[in-house]
């Protein structure tokens, strides 16, 4: 840029201040993109630890435990779901450990990462009691107190807020929540919103819970 | 009475025959040559005994496709398998399933505890995944997913470095990332754990 036509030796001092300042400024685009790769492949790292379980497109995976489908999960429930294992109102010892090392904004990136995936459902339910299930979930069991799901899930499953996306989900780990919701969900003194399932997850039988989970692990 | 005693006699002959005779003799044979007699694994080829028989067709599967491609799988296993029809594979498999498997014992028993810490609890500040959740608290495997319990140290340590390597084993399956997070030392101590689990 600079000429070297130009008055040189009036100019050294300009020029040597300049090129500080050049050399500054490309130090500071420097550290603040290797910050942002930092931070993006810090990100990108974790989401990609995530799907080591969760399945390659958090689609869900069967491994020793059911490992449940992250995508499409509504941002807050997930982030009420990790700090309750944070807190061991829900027990489980993977994910206590997993979930005690990610920073808030971390769950928040994660949440909304989750939300915007839409793979197809990972199948592998008994069809068996289908209809049943469908029946289930629209209108409940009014004679064994079990509400309509879709009132509080969505009619596609979907859910809302601090209430869970079931469509889609692995149909091992629906039965397993619902069998064992007691035990493993809501423990402590705090009373959290857990509790909004807890009497639903009591009132119905095996069968039951078999049957609306194989139906909603369809659900696209 | 005479004739039940006999009946008796030969199903006893025909169990102390045992399974060698449920399978052709002469095809199991042809891997044990390798594999070592009983299946325990020999040298370079690991322990077929007692491992999930679905994920032993899945392997000889890969193999027979060429998905799994290290130099051992290339050198040893393509041709091993390239006639085996996938019949004859579900039976080998279901015949290697059932004989009990033995430990290798041959990791540094000093490792023991690190190895045991990170195949429990994997470590989540290094993204590293806890090998519990898929390969079960024995190591005992489920499925398609193996017994990795009792596996010959050189053996574990050498699938796991070639994950990272960029070798492949199957398709779509989570080792390779979970091998990428691993560094020397973690695989050192796993590999040590996990040939002392019965
Ligand atoms: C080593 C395996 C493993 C890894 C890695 C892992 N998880 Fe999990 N996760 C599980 C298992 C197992 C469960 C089921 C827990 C249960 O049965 O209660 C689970 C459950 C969850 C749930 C509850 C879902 C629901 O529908 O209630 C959330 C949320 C979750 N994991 C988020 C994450 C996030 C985010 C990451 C990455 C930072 C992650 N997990 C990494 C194994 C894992
Ligand atoms: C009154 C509202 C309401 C109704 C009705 C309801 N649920 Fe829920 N459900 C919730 C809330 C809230 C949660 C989240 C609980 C928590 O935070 O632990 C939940 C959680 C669940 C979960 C756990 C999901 C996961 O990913 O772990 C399952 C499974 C479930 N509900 C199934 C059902 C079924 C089946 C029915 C119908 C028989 C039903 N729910 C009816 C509100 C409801
Ligand atoms: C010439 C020696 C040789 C013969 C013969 C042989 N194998 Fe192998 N096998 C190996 C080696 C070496 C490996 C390890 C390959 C690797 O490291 O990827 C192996 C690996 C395997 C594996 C993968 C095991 C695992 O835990 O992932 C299976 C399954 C297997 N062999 C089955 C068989 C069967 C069945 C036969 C007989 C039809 C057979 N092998 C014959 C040498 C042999
Ligand atoms: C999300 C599930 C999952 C997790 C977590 C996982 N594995 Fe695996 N592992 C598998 C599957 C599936 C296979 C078989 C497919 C393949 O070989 O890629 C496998 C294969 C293996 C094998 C090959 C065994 C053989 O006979 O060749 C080894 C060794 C292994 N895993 C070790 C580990 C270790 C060590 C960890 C923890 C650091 C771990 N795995 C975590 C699912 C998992």
């Amino acid at each position: 840029m600079l000429a070297p036509s130009g008055p040189r030796r009036s100019s050294s001092r300009r020029a040597t201040s300049l090129r500080v300042v050049l050399y500054a400024m490309a130090l500071t685009v420097a550290c603040s993109a290797t910050s942002d790769a930092q931070e993006r492949g810090g990100f990108e790292a974790k989401v990609e630890y995530c799907k080591t379980c969760h399945g390659l497109s958090a689609q869900g995976y069967r491994g020793w435990f059911p490992m449940p489908r992250l995508a499409g999960q509504q941002p807050q429930y997930l982030e009420n779901q990790l700090r309750a294992f944070i807190e061991r109102r829900r027990t489980n010892p993977v994910m206590a450990n997993v979930a005690h090392v990610l920073s808030p904004a971390m769950v928040a990136s994660l949440a909304t990462h989750m939300k915007n995936l839409d793979p197809k459902p990972i199948g592998g339910a008994p069809k068996g009691s289908i209809g049943l299930g469908k029946r289930i979930y629209e209108e409940g069991l009014p004679e064994s107190n079990v509400p309509a799901c879709a009132a509080c899930h969505g009619s596609d499953g979907k859910g809302q807020n601090e209430i869970p996306r079931l469509a889609g989900q692995l149909y091992e780990y629906t039965v397993g929540q619902l069998t064992g919701w007691a035990k493993v969900r809501g423990q402590g003194s705090a009373v959290d919103t857990s509790a909004i399932m807890a009497p639903t997850a009591h009132n119905l039988t095996r069968s039951q819970v078999e049957a609306v989970a194989a139906y909603v692990s369809y659900l696209q | 009475m005479k004739r039940i005693g006999l009946k008796t006699a030969l199903l006893a002959m025909l169990a102390c025959i045992g399974p060698a005779m449920a399978w052709d003799g002469a095809s199991v044979r042809n891997c044990t040559w390798c594999h070592g007699t009983s299946a325990q694994g020999y040298t370079v080829a690991p322990r077929l005994a007692g491992q999930r028989p679905a994920y032993l067709e899945s392997q000889m599967r890969s193999f027979r496709d060429h998905t799994r491609d290290n130099p051992f799988s290339k050198q040893y296993m393509w041709g091993a398998v390239a006639a085996l029809d996938p019949r004859a594979a579900r039976d080998l498999a279901a015949y290697f399933a059932a004989i009990p498997p033995k430990p290798a014992n041959d990791g540094d028993a000093n490792l023991m505890a690190k190895g045991k810490a990170i195949y429990m609890d994997g470590i989540p500040e290094a993204n590293i995944a806890s090998c519990y959740a898929c390969h079960g608290p024995n190591a005992e495997g489920v499925g398609e997913i193996p017994r990795v319990g009792g596996l010959a140290y050189f053996y574990v340590k050498a699938r796991l470095e070639q994950w990272g390597q960029g070798y492949h084993s199957g398709i779509g399956t989570p080792m390779p990332i979970v091998a990428r997070s691993l560094g020397p030392n973690e695989i050192e101590a796993l590999a040590s754990y996990l040939s002392f689990v019965r």
